[in-house]
């Protein structure tokens, strides 16, 4: 099992890394543009169409799987990425890095920082453990603890019971930790110096009560119900001991790891993240996202495997966008808005030519190659949380970005988009930034195991009261 | 040999599913299999599987086989309710259960959801099983009534300094008097409440009215003299109408809080409901919404839900330690927390709602949900026998 998706990887990645315009060969007038032949290019472009099937096929095994009610089990161990496209699937939850980063985005999230209240290690590395076999059961599909319904009829149920009879729905819980949380526990020193506080960047207007947090869980699934449910339940098991601080919902992706499936439109109309990291390129995820042994000293050698997240929640001032021409919304965003082509050419996937652009053009200023290559990748989703005060949609982009370094990263990045032309139609006013442990390797293992359990003063066991083995 | 290996499968595979079987069958056991009543609803029948039962958990299992949708009550007497469980739709199953004591009680259906239903008459029986709860919940359950009796009485005369107040026109001194005379029944609201008619005459809110209801002539209690005096800032001849009407309202209050209904879990589930009541009405700051003295009942609340919880601890820790363990930790938090907007530890002079930030009513609607969500398992360690 494990041989077919890496084989496949290396396929896929070997073609992502083909410079230029390999993904849609451009028919006819338009192959002046590469000095690749037409054939060639469909050489390189078929064996990522053969990958999307495989994912497919997998997904089905395990759908078949989840029917069979062996979900959890059937992939445990499995240290490739999870491969589930298939809708309504099990995401495996077991793996070498934590899933709902690199595996296929879904289209609805449920994204809570939480702020730790208790100080007693023992007490939240027991909300750990138990929050890890909630996650374990939530993924597969199951009802948490002793399920929504059949219990004492004095007491309330283990599971709140609105996610029952609905599917796995490719379920993804991601857990992070903010820069907070290591002076809260004596662990400043295994802090790593990657996870930067965020400087104040040009246009912010941060709003504290939607900012930082000592914990994110990010959920990911098809089903906003499960997502919602995922997120509600974990709050519930951590009463008393940690608190929601803000969460954000999101729908519509506005960005793809799987690299045929067409790039979703941000709220603003407009493709973005054509040229995001897809979760079969294992060069670019390597070198980009996730994190090394050889980046880390021996106090944040817990970090191997795991990556960084920097969320912020992106206002968009849609009314006066949409009262924007067409001419300018292009130049804005150095992209034409029904293709996608960068400025000069033909399609979307075609490679930016850069110095076409306005020189305060979005696309061009969020480049790679004007950030001396830094690349992100990108989960966001947009967001609409009704109409505030002023009869104004209070909507736009909750931007989620995953990177081996903050200060390689979205640092760099977000600095060069001060000159933005964007800027004058969005608003950051939320921001947070967490180190993402790398994941759970088995039955034994626990969200945060590698930091908490080697640092001194783990004597917990299992004596807490929300553990519940099936 | 293949055979032999499918059949020994095939066994332990019934042997499986007969334990499952037999695990259900204990479950509902567990409180009694004869306890377990089958009514048959229809649209002129109300057929009960039988008319006497031992007291204790009493399990209702509604068949409704006839064309309307219907609601099965378990009645006292006097026509208050048991337990009861509305919405049965046509074809439909629904279990309900409640803890029941020996007396005469009536099982009624309602087919349409309407009228007085078809009744019929059932006993409980007092031989045996209800005599075998642990002697220390008994204990509780009286000191609990105590405890309730005490309160009603100690209000009265608070009630009364208030009411004077009002009546005299004496806009300062009854707003003085307001929040300490609403203390003893924010303590054990949910024991009033159990009566059904006294809550809504003395504790309403502007909002809870009634489509229908009439703002000045239907609107009696704490709380429309509440308005008056924070809102309006005069007092005149209906509201000491409002006043004598409030006094003979908590008197019926303080005269039947002796026969309330108080079992060991009505106190653990009533100890998390007054823990609701700060979570829906205090924190957000509607409860007070013109006098601001949310914090005094806020207080009180929490004062009684301790005091069931300390009556029921003995039980409960020995059948789950974890959870009285908890549940001292997060009621010395919030009492830590509250007491952060009192300068004297004495006294129920507290800040006023209106002062307090939004981030610290965050911090405070934290620590009640930090409190209330173990709270709402006090009732299983409570039943939960070893």
């Amino acid at each position: 099992m494990t041989d077919t998706p890496s084989g496949k990887t290396g396929q896929v990645a070997a073609a992502g890394e083909q410079p230029a315009g390999e993904e849609r060969p451009v028919a006819g007038g338009a192959a002046a543009a590469g000095e690749s032949t037409v054939a060639e290019q469909a050489a390189a472009g078929a064996p990522s169409r053969r990958s999307v099937l495989g994912w497919g096929g997998a997904g089905l095994a395990l759908g078949a799987a989840a029917a069979g009610g062996a979900v959890a089990v059937a992939r445990a161990g499995d240290d490739t990425q999870p491969a589930a496209a298939e809708s309504g699937a099990a995401v495996a939850f077991h793996g070498v890095h934590q899933a709902g980063i690199a595996t296929p985005v879904q289209d609805r999230l449920h994204f809570a920082a939480f702020d730790v209240r208790t100080t007693d290690r023992a007490v939240f590395v027991q909300l750990l453990k138990d929050w890890t076999e909630a996650a374990r059961r939530l993924t597969a599909g199951q009802a948490v603890g002793e399920g929504a319904y059949g219990g004492l009829a004095e007491a309330p149920p283990d599971d709140t019971g609105e996610a029952l009879g609905l599917k796995p729905s490719r379920l993804t819980l991601t857990i992070g930790f903010g820069p907070s949380l290591f002076e809260k526990f004596g662990l400043a020193d295994r802090r790593p110096e990657a996870l930067v506080d965020l400087p104040k960047f040009a246009g912010d207007n941060l709003d504290r009560a939607r900012s930082g947090g000592d914990l994110c869980v990010q959920a990911c699934a098809d089903d906003p119900q499960v997502a919602v449910h995922a997120i509600r339940n974990l709050a519930r098991i951590g009463f008393g001991k940690v608190v929601i601080r803000w969460s954000q919902l999101g729908f519509g992706k506005t960005s793809s790891t799987t690299p045929d499936a067409q790039t979703p439109r941000n709220l603003m109309g407009f493709k973005d993240g054509t040229r995001n990291i897809a979760g079969t390129e294992t060069g670019r995820l390597k070198k980009f996202v996730w994190v090394e042994d050889t980046d880390t000293g021996p106090d944040s050698a817990w970090m191997t495997g795991g990556s960084y997240l920097v969320a912020r929640r992106i206002r968009m001032n849609i009314e006066t966008w949409d009262r924007t021409s067409l001419q300018e919304q292009e130049d804005i965003f150095g992209r034409d808005k029904g293709e996608g082509a960068p400025v000069g050419r033909a399609k979307e996937r075609d490679e930016p030519f850069l110095k076409a652009m306005k020189p305060d053009a979005h696309v061009r200023l969020a480049h790679p190659d004007t950030n001396a290559g830094a690349t992100l990748l990108r989960r966001g989703y947009s967001f609409t949380d009704g109409t505030d005060g002023l009869g104004r949609l209070d909507a736009g982009l909750f931007f989620l970005a995953y990177q081996r370094d903050v200060r390689k990263g979205f640092v760099p990045v977000q600095r060069s988009l001060a000159a933005d032309s964007l800027n004058e139609y969005i608003q950051h006013v939320g921001s947070a930034v967490f180190a993402i442990p790398p994941g759970v390797r088995d039955r034994d293992d626990w969200w945060g195991r590698a930091l908490f359990a080697a640092a001194p003063g783990d004597g917990t066991n299992s004596a807490g009261t929300n553990s519940k083995e099936a | 040999m293949r055979a032999v290996r499918l059949s020994v499968v095939t066994a332990a595979a019934t042997a499986a599913a007969l334990a499952a079987v037999t695990g259900c069958t204990e479950k509902s056991g567990a409180a009694g299999g004869d306890r377990v009543v089958e009514v048959t609803a229809t649209d002129t029948g109300c057929e009960v599987s039988k008319k006497e039962f031992p007291a204790g958990h009493v399990q209702i299992d509604v068949t409704n086989k006839g064309s309307k949708v219907t609601e099965v009550y378990l009645l006292f007497p006097d026509d208050r309710i048991v337990t009861e469980r509305e919405n049965i739709g046509p074809g439909t199953s629904q279990k309900v259960t409640a803890e029941v004591k020996a007396g005469d009680y009536r099982i009624a259906c309602k087919p349409g959801m309407k009228g007085k239903g078809i009744r019929q008459d059932v006993t409980v029986t007092g031989a045996g099983k209800v005599a075998k709860r642990d002697p220390r919940l008994d204990a509780a359950v009286a000191s609990y009534r105590q405890y309730a009796q005490e309160q009603a009485d100690g209000t009265l005369p608070e009630a009364k300094v208030f009411t004077d107040a009002v009546k005299a026109g004496d806009v300062e001194a009854a707003k003085k008097a307001y929040a300490p005379s609403r203390i003893g029944w924010e303590r054990t609201e949910p024991v009033a409440e159990s009566f059904g008619d006294i809550d809504p005459k003395v504790d309403l809110r502007e909002d809870g009215l009634e489509e229908g209801q009439d703002l000045e002539k239907d609107w009696t209690g704490w709380h429309r003299l509440e308005r008056s005096l924070w809102k309006d800032e005069k007092l005149t001849d209906r509201d000491s109408e409002l006043a004598d009407q409030l006094m003979k309202d908590l008197t019926d209050w303080q005269n039947r809080v002796g026969k309330a209904e108080i079992t060991p879990t009505s106190m653990a589930n009533g100890a998390k409901e007054l823990l609701d009541e700060v979570a829906t009405g205090k924190v957000t700051g509607e409860e007070e919404r013109y006098s601001h003295t949310d914090l005094v009942d806020f207080k009180a609340n929490v004062e009684g839900a301790e005091k069931s919880y300390e009556l029921l601890k003995p039980v409960a820790s020995e059948n789950d330690a974890a959870l009285t363990k908890e549940l001292d930790t997060q009621f010395a938090a919030l009492d830590t927390l509250l007491d952060k907007y009192r300068k004297d530890k004495s006294s129920y002079e507290f800040t006023s709602y209106d002062k307090v930030g939004k981030a610290e009513q965050k911090e405070l609607s934290d620590a009640v949900n930090a409190l209330a969500e173990p709270l709402s398992k006090l009732a299983a360690a409570v039943v939960a026998t070893k």
